[in-house]
């Protein structure tokens, strides 16, 4: 039962992960790597939050926003005058500088935790359609393949920024809760709670924002055709960072989540968010319900292998596709181009 | 990496600057025997593992570059083939059933490429058949699964490793010292870079070459994709593998560290950087990748103040900008002076023509379809159609747009199923067929949206319609005992080429022709494969005056020749001077059929293209 509870807790981020790769495959056909990225980057800021240090993700999210003036500043100017252009500086560079000035002089680390998960996603979120448009969006009509390897390539730059910033050490942040309770003969804890909890409501906001917000639906559109939403005004650069700033919130309250119950170290993120992966091929990169079940299973086995076969923990998890491929691969008879 | 411009490494020299071209190589092969002699250890030993690490680049050159795939777990296969030899060649107590494996390098050489051949198979099975993206999943999955597995099994001496790994002999001579297996592996790498590029310029080639942007079209010319896809992995995988062996009697010792996922990424980043679509690219990214790193190794932890492998946050930058200023890599930059080899080169005209088909008899039915419904969801697209082509005619299939032409075309080609009736093609059932069987039957295509590869010349889009005829696979192209079946296939070609009147053309690049001409090569290409049946998706679309009149010209030659001929065509001029019959729809029925000037008068055709009898 203890396993089994482990198991669906952990179930639970894979299967937020699952549905950030599902969202960015669908709407950009990225296949996003990065994604385990940023669930350390959410945990370990988070850590060096409350040991009162400046987390080096606040001069990534600078030099990230100089970049994307660099790209974007010129454009603005000539398209909307000296207002966009602050706009965009604004967006940019002075919120990141002010970040650091925050985070500099005010003693954040006294701050209340959910004051400093706030903080934390400040930093965190806004590097994903940051990336998304100094590294994607250059390439956005490139194939499929393409785009993987781009992915590939900013995993490993960001790895190793990672390495940079929180050094080589793992790190653990305080609980949400430290409740536990009793319910029959299992003991349920706090922090399980927290985490089944959360990713329980993200997703039904998803769904909902997906459902009834014009910005949602603008997304399901770009993911059913490219094309079409292009033809009918949905701008699909903005459709990009859209996405890739949902997949970084994901990702980030998923580091927030994980960081009391499990260590986390520069480079923990991308074996979650592989895990993530193998519940998002499970669901064929587009069952957004398959997926989410398909987490759950990886956490659940994921859990009792580590019981009984703890050294083979990561071959059992990502043998676990194989018969998923097997069965897709059976159930596919067309020869199709790759885009 | 849009574009395969595999077509420069693919063929041999030209007459133009040929002198430097040719002598270039040999040039640099003197230098490359000098080495150990001239060099210090340090730099010995670097160009050893650029060696090792471009033999491991140049399967993903083959797999990335020119067929569209990709792994990262190109690091698991270079370990297989390292962990087999270290396991055979160090462990004493090898059980009974495997005694015989043990002591010599060069047997666990073959069993690891053997083992090797065979877990490649098993995962290409899994995802080649699958789209192009589940391919490198599965990869990460596999890289990372074997590398833990490495680590903990205790055979394989888990995560310290396997020590004692004796030297490789050649001919009594060991090879100790790294000046001395240098030869070695530079030898390998020499074979692998001539046997790709040999591969690339053969009928297998031609195959692999169209694996990427192509596919569709390369089935319907007969071509087994899947498994041109599987050779390449399986290729790309021995290569890894081979690199393996080597390295593992180089170091002398092995653990889990050097294959890893994030070595399989930098054997990537090497593919990319030097040019995924040239076998040089391979070397020249290799030694890019590895220099760099070297040098990245000392400066950055100092540079920071802290020790890690912070390069790989510079490798990773400087991927994303190759991919998207030079996404073709370095190798296209540096021989961008170079005369162009991808000049003329030879066709042998006195080939022995390719055997032929025995064409049906005149007037013999080829094709009929008999009732033939299809239906998506609640749209019938085509309601029990008929029609039938008999060899020496050309029939038109005809009808305003959205009238289901295009839809009863898939349905007689093969591409889709009918919901009932069927289809009969030389009275076998076409139903169910998939593109490649039915081309076999004798059925040949062209596409309504040219499918064609643009880098390649005409002639080799041309020759990949001889497909089927030929039978010389991968082994005999990579070591040139298919040169007479290849003069024979080319020399078909070259006829189709002059047969359609584009022998002008013939070694320009197939994309830079017109449309119309890009149509008639399609033509070619089809009657390459040696077809008693031709079926034209609007072959006139696109085409000047002139360039109708000679198409024209040709069908009618073709006729006479036997040939029975199914066009969908819009461009009623066209239609009436040449065809024999006429089929026309509206709404997925037929409305008419007929002579051409019968169908012309019929009252229902000119309400469905006039909206009324004027």
């Amino acid at each position: 039962m203890l396993l089994g509870q482990d198991g669906v807790t952990n179930g639970a981020i894979y299967a937020l992960l699952a549905l950030a790769l599902v969202l960015v495959f669908a709407v950009t056909r990225v296949i996003f790597i990065p994604q385990g990225e940023f669930v350390a980057y959410g945990a370990l800021t988070l850590a060096m939050i409350e040991a009162g240090r400046l987390p080096g993700t606040v001069w990534l999210l600078l030099a990230a926003g100089v970049l994307v003036v660099a790209l974007d500043g010129l454009d603005a100017l000539r398209r909307g005058g000296v207002g966009r252009l602050m706009k965009v500086v604004g967006w940019n560079i002075v919120y990141p500088l002010a970040l650091v000035a925050l985070m500099r002089f005010v003693p954040t680390d006294t701050w209340p935790l959910a004051a400093k998960v706030a903080l934390t996603m400040a930093v965190v979120v806004p590097l994903g359609p940051m990336i998304y448009r100094v590294a994607y969006q250059p390439v956005a009509e490139a194939s499929v393949l393409i785009l993987l390897i781009v992915s590939v390539a900013v995993h490993v730059a960001m790895v190793g920024l990672a390495l940079l910033f929180f050094g080589a050490e793992g790190s653990r942040t305080s609980a949400f809760s430290d409740a536990s309770f009793t319910v029959g003969p299992m003991m349920v804890s706090g922090q399980s709670l927290w985490v089944i909890g959360t990713s329980l409501a993200l997703i039904v906001a998803l769904a909902l924002f997906f459902g009834r917000t014009i910005y949602g639906k603008a997304l399901r559109a770009t993911a059913i055709n490219r094309a079409g939403a292009r033809l009918m005004g949905i701008s699909p650069a903005l459709a990009g960072r859209l996405t890739f700033m949902l997949a970084a919130l994901i990702g980030a309250l998923s580091g927030v989540l994980i960081a009391p119950i499990a260590t986390i170290y520069y480079d923990t993120g991308f074996l979650i968010g592989l895990k993530g992966f193998v519940a998002a091929i499970i669901g064929g990169l587009a069952s957004y319900p398959i997926a989410a079940l398909g987490a759950i299973l990886v956490g659940v086995l994921e859990a009792f292998s580590s019981f009984w076969a703890s050294a083979y923990k990561e071959v059992i998890v990502f043998t676990l596709i194989i018969p998923v491929l097997v069965w897709r691969s059976l159930t596919s008879h067309h020869v199709e181009e790759d885009e | 990496m849009s574009t395969p411009a595999s077509s420069r490494v693919a063929t041999s020299p030209g007459s133009a600057g040929a002198g430097l071209l040719r002598v270039l190589p040999w040039l640099l092969l003197g230098l490359l025997l000098l080495v150990p002699a001239t060099l210090s250890p340090f730099y010995v030993t670097l160009l050893n593992y650029i060696g090792l690490y471009a033999m491991v680049a140049l399967g993903l050159v083959l797999l990335t570059g020119v067929g569209g795939l990709t792994s990262f777990g190109q690091g698991a296969f270079v370990g297989l083939g390292a962990y087999t030899t270290a396991v055979l060649s160090t462990s004493e107590t090898l059980p009974g059933w495997m005694a015989w494996a043990g002591g010599s390098p060069w047997l666990a050489l073959v069993i690891g490429l053997v083992l090797t051949a065979v877990i490649a198979v098993v995962l290409g099975s899994l995802t080649l058949k699958l789209s192009g993206h589940y391919l490198p999943l599965g990869t990460i999955a596999w890289g990372i699964s074997l590398y833990f597995l490495f680590g903990t099994m205790e055979v394989l001496g888990g995560h310290t490793g396997l020590t004692g790994i004796p030297p490789i002999s050649l001919f009594g001579w060991e090879l100790n010292e790294g000046g001395e297996i240098f030869y070695l592996i530079w030898a390998f790498l020499l074979v692998a870079i001539l046997t790709t590029s040999n591969l690339l310029d053969s009928r297998e080639g031609r195959a692999i070459r169209a694996l990427k942007g192509g596919r569709v079209m390369a089935e319907s010319m007969g071509v087994d994709t899947s498994r041109s896809r599987m050779i390449i992995f399986v290729i790309a995988a021995l290569h890894a593998a081979a690199s393996g062996w080597l390295y593992a009697h180089m170091q002398r010792f092995v653990n889990p560290t050097p294959f890893g996922l994030h070595i399989g990424i930098e054997f990537l980043f090497m593919a990319v950087v030097g040019g995924a679509g040239h076998v040089w690219g391979a070397v020249i990214g290799a030694a890019v990748i590895t220099i760099l790193k070297q040098w990245l190794q000392d400066l950055l932890p100092a540079l920071f103040g802290a020790s890690g492998n912070f390069e790989v946050i510079v490798f990773g930058v400087m991927m994303v900008i190759i991919l998207q200023r030079a996404p073709n890599g370095l190798w296209p930059i540096l021989t961008h002076w170079w005369p162009d080899a991808n000049a003329k080169r030879k066709v042998d005209a006195g080939a022995a023509p390719l055997p032929r088909r025995e064409m049906p008899k005149a007037g013999e039915v080829l094709l009929s379809a008999i009732d033939v419904t299809r239906k998506f969801g609640g749209l019938v697209a085509n309601n029990k159609m008929n029609l039938s082509v008999a060899a020496g005619e050309i029939l038109a299939l005809i009808g305003p747009n959205g009238a289901g032409k295009s839809t009863m075309f898939n349905q007689v080609s093969g591409v889709d199923t009918p919901t009932s009736g069927e289809v009969l093609f030389r009275g076998q059932d076409v139903a169910g067929k998939t593109s490649r069987e039915v081309a076999r039957m004798g059925m040949s295509r062209t596409f309504q949206h040219v499918r064609l590869l643009a880098d390649m010349s005409v002639l080799e889009n041309v020759a990949i319609g001889t497909h089927m005829r030929g039978s010389k696979s991968v082994l005999p192209a990579a070591w040139r005992l298919d040169r007479a079946e290849e003069a024979r296939l080319l020399a078909e070609a070259a006829r189709q080429i002059e047969r359609v009147g584009l022998a002008e053309h013939m070694f320009d690049a197939a994309g830079s022709l017109a449309l119309g001409q890009q149509r008639i090569l399609e033509i070619a290409r089809a009657l390459c494969s040696d077809p008693c049946l031709l079926l034209l998706d609007e072959p006139a679309a696109g085409l000047r005056y002139r360039e109708k009149q000679i198409l024209g010209d040709l069908l009618k030659k073709l006729r006479g020749e036997g040939m029975a001929i199914l066009l969908v065509e819009h461009d009623m001029d066209f239609v009436m001077g040449l065809v024999d019959r006429v089929v026309v729809m509206e709404f997925g029925e037929k409305i008419a059929e007929g002579l051409p000037e019968e169908v012309q008068k019929n009252p229902a055709v000119l309400e469905a293209y006039l909206g009324g009898v004027a």
